[in-house]
């Protein structure tokens, strides 16, 4: 079996590392984005304009419930068809963007809201306005009550990259699709492109446990 | 202990399900013949697709399958018995036919069926019946008329593991292709313009385009996949039966009729049964013998083939007048 593995990769590596190349453009665009995006809406689920803070509600919760292929899939057929061409990448990032902001969405409101009252009570009471306390008194804490979560986020988000294998994308794994086809060998395929994913799933894994030292060196204020 | 009991009955259940399904039955010689001469009324038994648009789909509002197929296997049902035998329609689908046909549970398969090298091994085929071949989906109004308009910066849009897309990369591989899971998904990335066109097989393109007016099929064929009548090896005589009527049909023109019927908007052709004929050659010189030229290089001489006999045909006519 090792052989099929290996003839395969010697024979398809071009196109193996074309899809490499792609998920993890992919995904690093989507992490970054789902990022930014993900934390702005976390953070307006709790601002106390009742407006903005069901908006970033309807938000989250519209996307983080429906299929993600259905995301992709309307980016990918409904949005050109509206005049506005994207191709099967473009669709896909876009709707990998999506998708997994609205979940760090969630976990973000879940870490802001895990910091006891008492502390913006706290910094209020020395001369902070709320956003103030928010910036410097409760985000810092909360960055490390959500880095564990976002950790899975951003796994998650890596394998779920998988999708632009249905939209034509030219990722790993329509190429593991490609591939199988062709050899009819599907099994060692997908192993060999399951450790391709690995390549990049387990140095984020490791980043994500460093980052949860590195925030954890201070005493834990909550509990003091 | 009654565990054990059920893993023996259920261990012997298996064991009685694969003796019985490797003791296959052994069929008289010529049975469907000999009912056809024997019985007043008898009834042929077609295995049929249900799920074809134009060749064969069940239609809710007549309640019936209809189609191409179905308009076939009625005329041929007819001439085999005088008008006196009845046709009956079994669903099937690709995987079950070639079984349901040797189990005898239908009497032959007209099911948009490829004659090939392969599947001629294991059953016989009638003469052709309809001139199947890869061809190319695109909107109504695309520049695109032919395999031959399609270069490298245009992209093509297959399906994920089906010959065609393999036949579309051997015959075009400067061409972009990006496959999709399936039909509807390939069709509707078509329509958002993902790529200039989809290939497959014309049968699927034509029911396509049947719904969807606004797209038309570019041109010729580019690979030769004629549909056959699916028979068992042991009725030869019926194998006969079903040729001389598939030839009447055509020679009485009741083959341009039921075809105009079915595709006369989508493949206007007044020859459509006489180009049968060049067709047939062709299956007898490239399935049949060893050593054929096959379904992709066979495209060019089979179009030339059929080009000349048009040129012909439009020529007898124009002296006519």
């Amino acid at each position: 079996m090792k052989n099929n593995m290996l003839e395969l990769l010697q024979t398809y590596w071009p196109l193996v590392l074309e899809g490499f190349g792609i998920t993890l453009l992919s995904s690093i665009i989507a992490l970054i984005a789902s990022l930014i995006i993900g934390t702005l809406m976390g953070i307006l689920q709790l601002v106390p304009n009742k407006l903005i803070s069901s908006l970033a509600d309807i938000y989250v919760e519209f996307f983080r419930n429906i299929p993600l292929l259905v995301i992709v899939m309307f980016f990918y057929v409904a949005v050109p068809m509206m005049g506005l061409n994207l191709t099967g990448f473009q669709a896909g990032t876009i709707g990998l963007t999506i998708y997994t902001s609205s979940f760090i969405a969630d976990n973000i409101r879940a870490g802001i809201q895990s910091i006891p009252d008492g502390q913006m009570e706290a910094g209020l009471s020395q001369g902070f306005t709320r956003s103030q306390s928010m910036r410097y008194i409760i985000l810092p804490q909360a960055v490390r009550a959500v880095t564990p979560p976002l950790g899975n986020q951003f796994i998650n988000l890596v394998k779920n990259s998988s999708i632009l294998a249905m939209v034509g994308g030219f990722d790993l794994m329509y190429y593991a699709d490609f591939i199988a086809m062709e050899t009819f060998n599907t099994f060692d395929t997908y192993i060999l492109i399951a450790l391709f994913y690995l390549i990049i799933t387990i140095p984020l894994t490791l980043l994500v446990k460093r980052l949860e030292v590195y925030f954890n060196v201070e005493v834990d204020i909550t509990d003091a | 202990m009654n565990y054990l009991k059920k893993v023996i009955l259920l261990l012997s259940a298996i064991i009685l399900t694969f003796t019985l399904a490797g003791c296959r039955q052994e069929r008289p010689e010529n049975a469907i013949a000999e009912r056809i001469e024997n019985q007043n009324e008898p009834t042929i038994r077609w295995g049929v697709k249900a799920d074809t648009n134009l060749f064969g789909q069940y239609s809710v509002a007549e309640g019936e399958i209809i189609g191409f197929d179905i308009d076939m296997a009625k005329a041929i049902t007819d001439i085999m018995t005088d008008g006196q035998g009845t046709p009956e329609f079994v669903e099937v689908t690709s995987k079950t036919r070639i079984p349901l046909l040797t189990n005898g549970n239908i009497d032959a398969i007209i099911a948009t069926m490829t004659i090939s090298a392969e599947r001629a091994e294991e059953v016989n085929f009638s003469k052709v019946y309809f001139n199947g071949g890869q061809n190319l989906l695109v909107a109504e109004d695309s520049p695109i008329n032919g395999i031959d308009d399609l270069t490298g910066d245009d992209t093509v849009i297959a399906i994920k593991g089906s010959t065609s897309a393999q036949n579309f990369r051997e015959i075009k591989p400067e061409v972009n292709v990006v496959d999709l899971e399936n039909y509807s998904e390939g069709f509707v990335a078509l329509q958002a313009g993902q790529g200039e066109a989809l290939t497959t097989d014309n049968a699927i393109l034509l029911g396509m385009v049947d719904t969807n007016p606004n797209f038309r099929l570019a041109g010729e064929n580019f690979t030769v996949e004629p549909y056959g009548i699916a028979i068992d090896k042991s009725e030869t005589d019926f194998q006969e039966k079903v040729n001389s009527a598939i030839e009447e049909i055509v020679a009485s023109g009741l083959y341009d009729e039921i075809y105009t019927k079915w595709f006369g908007e989508f493949l206007p052709n007044e020859n459509a049964g006489a180009e049968l004929v060049p067709v047939n050659d062709w299956v007898n010189n490239n399935v049949y013998s060893e050593g054929g030229e096959g379904i992709i290089a066979g495209a060019e001489s089979i179009n030339e083939a059929l080009k000349t006999f048009r040129e012909n045909a439009s020529q007898e006519e124009s002296g006519e007048e």
